[in-house]
């Protein structure tokens, strides 16, 4: 669900195939039919927006006819935990859980809270089991075919296969990609998926799981070692504003169980190998220098900033929001108000040329010659000229080798980063300004190689791995101290340096390893293949079925062991109880398989931490056409809406935007385009922009295949090539058809093979718990022809607005 | 006669005819050129392991390099992930790697132009530091109202870290926070 994988992640698609050839059922829930379609066993077309109701019903019906796997769930899960007696589900409050602050637009998520106590016979009410039942007893399958637009016998037959193919001797697996996460629901439909698969004890088993496909060669990577404002690495939060001392910081991300409870040692380790021997136990390892959170600062935050010039200097690295955001339109604004912007990437991409041929040119709303961005364009080097590791989406780090020298000017990111701040520390030596302390005290001696002075990638990767008192690589975070003694730049890393050797460079063929394949690559954590997998034993260790055995108590060695690396400590037997005052993993009893939790277990029901509730409820999108069949809250109530002229929404339930779109990608295509549109094979390939539009609605509009088709927003309008295809179905959705268009996101103005960006359709509005953009589903007006050209092209929006009643109230200058 | 007998043999459709390769897709469709044809991948100075640019799977590639410079980009088939597979993407590399519009050397936009200058790789680094000194500088937060520390600028932002190393990733995290700046974000956001 929420994912095209044939298309998207081809390569991987092929294991689905093996398993396909082997008599696994595979699936297909999409708006759209697609090569994974056509190669499932059945494809399920669905509005998108709707997939908490669908998931939200194989719940209900899991729990409903008692398919959940009871041996698994009561050790395994929190359903038998009980729930404080303040709490009110969505069933009792029209839509809003119990805590909601209308003022402040926020949950107090103190009434979500478990009491601690615990009936493993599921049947006292408050117990989440019975929470659940409760709250999901609305997820019906009429409310599938209602809300959903899925026939009654097709999500009985899902429901059938998903609980048919789930218990000790099979398991059923979820993949999914962005069309779940973004979402204003992004967070919650993961975690619907989670609800069910922790209830059919499908997590931390072979064939199991909820495995997400991700995009970016390095995206995992680059949360892992999280180029992202609110944390550090390994998933440390950044500290916010009034956690004035480390013990405050600490305290707030400690556990008393579990491994978040070596909390300390994770940050002291990262600070040492941040600040090195500046940073000590009086300093308090010099955490005054990091900089304090005050709310969201992320990349949609940002671009508001930069219009408003509060923000003036940014750097794009790899990166192209002029095509590859949400409103994209307003990202190219962002860049016209900068005062110095820094772009390095392979090609000359649509963000480092704004200033001359953004479509804002044309229609007049900027001038090249009024913009004041000073724009440095640095190339960048290939990862065929550099060393480092990728992380790929199942955690396994992969060293690529450098093959050649880049050319001319380009140069690695790390030879970027190195050298700008060495250059800033020498520029700043001496300075007795306290604020420059943190620049100074910096750890940033890394050897530079050869001609072009690069920074050894390797040495950098050992920094990553940690070192201990004597200055040798670590080989687990296990090893991690909190008296300043080891240091360890990202700890869920530790150990891919172990022994001194570069484990992620390891590449044993397949064929001379086992099936599991632990000896290419490292996986973090620990070279763990899969999360979790002690869940692959019964409490006792044993595997649920020799079927599915993956890792296992060894009675007479007294240790675990079997195919992977267990997540659990290695001589933990399944007896051992937390005796009093135990802390941290040995607060964990040797049947608590979900080991980063502090009560060891899956969250059916979430206390603590997220921000739209405990369970999954569905709310419709942003925009929609249709009224919520489910509560009177018509969109989720804590979704981030930013109020700005540049971000004008559609009005729910509007007539004048009745369609609902959805962006996509290509197998051709990447992204925003950059490292696709310029290669002439591709571009042959995918050679132009289109919309995916049925039938039906080809005549409803009079759009002709081949043609040309205008695509209408608050935001703006765009034009595309029209294809008319059945692979796109009418839904019957609430008793009314319901048409959607598909829209490939890969196109700008650049490269060989060009057209309108389909982002500049979209808003921001955002996932309250991730700040992630609702990209998936929006609505929208379509209509033959190609758009206008000029100021004609603002006239045609701005009649759309007024039709739509967008602007009155908000904004009264355009 | 000998002459036109040597040309007709080297029609493919006679020596299909003529020789055993009835379907014409073997010794029949032949010619001294093909004959004469080495794969690049057999003329290679040396073969590297790198891993595919583009999505998150994470397939094997192998880079061949002659002359200093790549010639061909092909799975790895000793990867678990991909067994030797790449997608059209993972498959079309090379291009991506040698590309002919890659630019190369730096540019420079000053405010309100519209042109691009060259300018020298050390003459930009030495700006770039200028203006992150500057602007930090201007854009200073020390405190919040309360008094709580902040010691950070919102005046630096930073977007990507998605198609680039962990090590990169790492370095940026690590002098950014060192700076103050906190508004770095990557594609994992959108």
């Amino acid at each position: 669900m929420g994912s095209n994988m044939a298309e998207n992640h081809p390569v991987a698609f092929q294991w689905v195939v093996q398993a396909k050839l082997r008599g696994a059922t595979v699936i297909h829930v999409d708006p759209r039919f697609t090569r994974t379609s056509a190669l499932a066993r059945r494809h399920v077309p669905i509005r998108a927006g709707s997939d908490i109701v669908f998931l939200g019903a194989l719940v209900n019906h899991v729990l409903s006819g008692e398919h959940y796997f009871k041996d698994y769930i009561i050790p395994y899960t929190n359903a038998s935990a009980l729930v404080s007696e303040d709490f009110r589900d969505t069933e009792d409050l029209g839509g809003l859980f119990s805590g909601w602050d209308e003022r402040s637009g926020r949950y107090d998520p103190a009434s979500w809270q478990l009491t601690g106590e615990r009936d493993e016979t599921l049947q006292h009410p408050r117990c989440v089991l019975q929470v659940l039942k409760r709250h999901f007893a609305r997820y019906t399958p009429d409310l599938v075919e209602q809300a959903c637009g899925v026939p009654r016998e097709s999500f009985a037959a899902v429901a059938d296969a998903v609980t048919r193919n789930s218990g000790r001797d099979r398991t059923t697996a979820f993949v999914y990609s962005v069309g779940w996460t973004q979402h204003t629901a992004g967070v919650q439909n993961i975690r619907t998926a989670a609800i069910l698969q922790a209830l059919l004890g499908n997590m931390g088993r072979p064939g199991g799981g909820i495995m997400a496909l991700r995009g970016h060669a390095s995206i995992q990577g680059s949360t892992d070692v999280p180029t992202l404002f609110d944390l550090l690495p390994g998933y440390l939060p950044m500290p916010r504003a009034g956690q004035d001392d480390f013990d405050a910081y600490v305290s707030a991300g400690q556990q008393p169980a579990g491994f978040w409870g070596p909390f300390r040692s994770y940050a002291v380790s990262l600070l040492r190998a941040w600040f090195g021997d500046a940073a000590t136990a009086d300093n308090e390892w010099c955490f005054g220098y990091l900089p304090r959170l005050t709310g969201d600062h992320g990349t949609y935050q940002t671009v508001g900033a930069q219009i408003d010039g509060a923000c003036k200097g940014y750097f794009l690295v790899g990166e192209n929001p002029a095509v590859g955001s949400a409103n994209a339109k307003m990202q190219r604004l962002g860049l016209a108000h900068l005062d110095w912007l820094v772009v390095r990437d392979l090609q000359l991409i649509e963000s480092a040329t704004f200033w001359r041929d953004a479509p804002e040119i044309e229609t007049g709303e900027l001038r090249t010659t009024e913009i004041p961005t000073e724009v440095f364009f640095l190339p960048a080097a290939a990862h065929t000229e550099k060393d480092g590791t990728f992380t790929n989406t199942q955690r396994m780090l992969q060293w690529h080798h450098q093959a050649v020298e880049p050319p001319g000017d380009a140069r690695s990111d790390l030879w970027f980063y190195y050298h700008l701040g060495r250059r800033i520390r020498e520029k700043l030596a001496g300075s007795a300004d306290p604020r420059d302390r943190p620049v100074l005290d910096l750890a940033w001696d890394y050897p530079v190689e050869g001609r072009l002075a690069e920074p050894s990638a390797e040495a950098v990767l050992r920094e990553i791995n940690g070192t201990g008192p004597d200055g040798r690589a670590l080989s687990s975070y296990t090893e991690l101290r909190d008296d300043g003694s080891t240091r360890c730049g990202v700890w869920i890393y530790c150990g891919c340096y172990a022994g001194e050797v570069n484990q992620t460079a390891r590449r044993k063929p397949w064929r001379e390893q086992s099936w599991v394949a632990p000896e290419w690559g490292w996986a973090w954590p620990s070279n763990r293949r899969i999360l979790y997998n002690r869940a692959s034993a019964d409490p006792q260790g044993r595997p649920w079925s020799q079927r599915k055995a993956y890792v296992w108590w060894d009675e007479e060695r007294g240790e675990w062991t079997g195919h992977d690396n267990p997540d659990v400590e290695r001589t933990k037997p399944p007896s051992y109880r937390p005796g009093r005052g135990a802390a941290g993993p040995a607060a964990l009893a040797g049947t608590d398989a979900f080991i980063m939790q502090r009560d060891g277990k899956a969250a059916l029901f979430v206390p603590s931490g997220l921000a739209d509730g405990p369970l999954p409820a569905h709310y419709e999108p942003n925009e929609s056409p249709f009224h919520n069949e489910l509560y009177d809250q018509q969109a989720d109530p804590a979704r981030r809406r930013y109020e700005r002229r540049e971000n004008p929404y559609n009005p729910p339930e509007s007539e004048v935007f009745p369609y609902v779109f959805t962006t996509y990608r290509l197998t051709e295509h990447h992204t925003a385009g950059g490292m696709s549109r310029t290669l002439p094979y591709l571009a042959e390939l995918q050679p132009e922009f289109f919309c995916e539009v049925s039938p039906e609605l080809a005549r409803e509009r009079g759009l002709e295949h081949m043609g040309w088709a205008t695509i209408v927003t608050a935001r703006t309008a765009i034009e595309a090539r029209v294809m008319v295809t059945e692979r796109i179905t009418p839904l019957t959705v609430a008793g009314r058809t319901v048409h959607q268009v598909g829209l490939p996101y890969h196109w700008g103005s650049r490269g060989i093979t060009t057209g309108d960006p389909a982002n500049d359709l979209l808003a921001m509005v955002l996932d309250p718990n991730v700040f992630i953009q609702e990209s998936k589903v929006a609505t929208c007006d379509i209509r033959p022809g190609r758009r206008p050209r000029g100021p004609a092209l603002l006239d045609l929006v701005a009649a759309y607005r007024r039709r739509a009643g967008i602007g009155q109230e908000a904004s009264t200058d355009g | 006669m000998a002459t036109s007998r040597t040309w007709i043999a080297r029609w493919p459709v006679y020596r299909q005819l003529t020789g055993g390769d009835d379907l014409g897709r073997g010794a029949a469709a032949r010619s001294p050129r093909t004959d004469r044809l080495v794969s690049r991948t057999r003329t290679a100075d040396k073969v590297v392991q790198s891993v595919c640019p583009y999505c998150a799977v994470g397939c094997g590639q192998l880079v061949f390099v002659k002359d200093g410079r790549v010639t061909q980009i092909e799975g790895d088939p000793d990867s678990p992930v991909s067994r030797g597979r790449l997608c059209p993407k993972g498959a079309a590399s090379k291009q991506l790697v040698t590309s002919p519009s890659r630019q190369t050397q730096v540019l420079y936009r000053r405010p309100y132009s519209a042109g691009w200058e060259r300018l020298d790789l050390d003459r930009a680094m030495d700006m770039i530091a200028d203006r992150v000194i500057e602007t930090r500088r201007a854009t200073w937060q020390e405190a919040d109202a309360d008094g709580h520390p902040l010691r950070r600028t919102l005046g630096i932002a930073s977007l990507g870290g998605a198609t680039l190393d962990n090590e990169e990733n790492y370095l940026m995290k690590k002098l950014y926070t060192a700076l103050g700046a906190i508004q770095i974000e990557n594609q994992a956001r959108i």
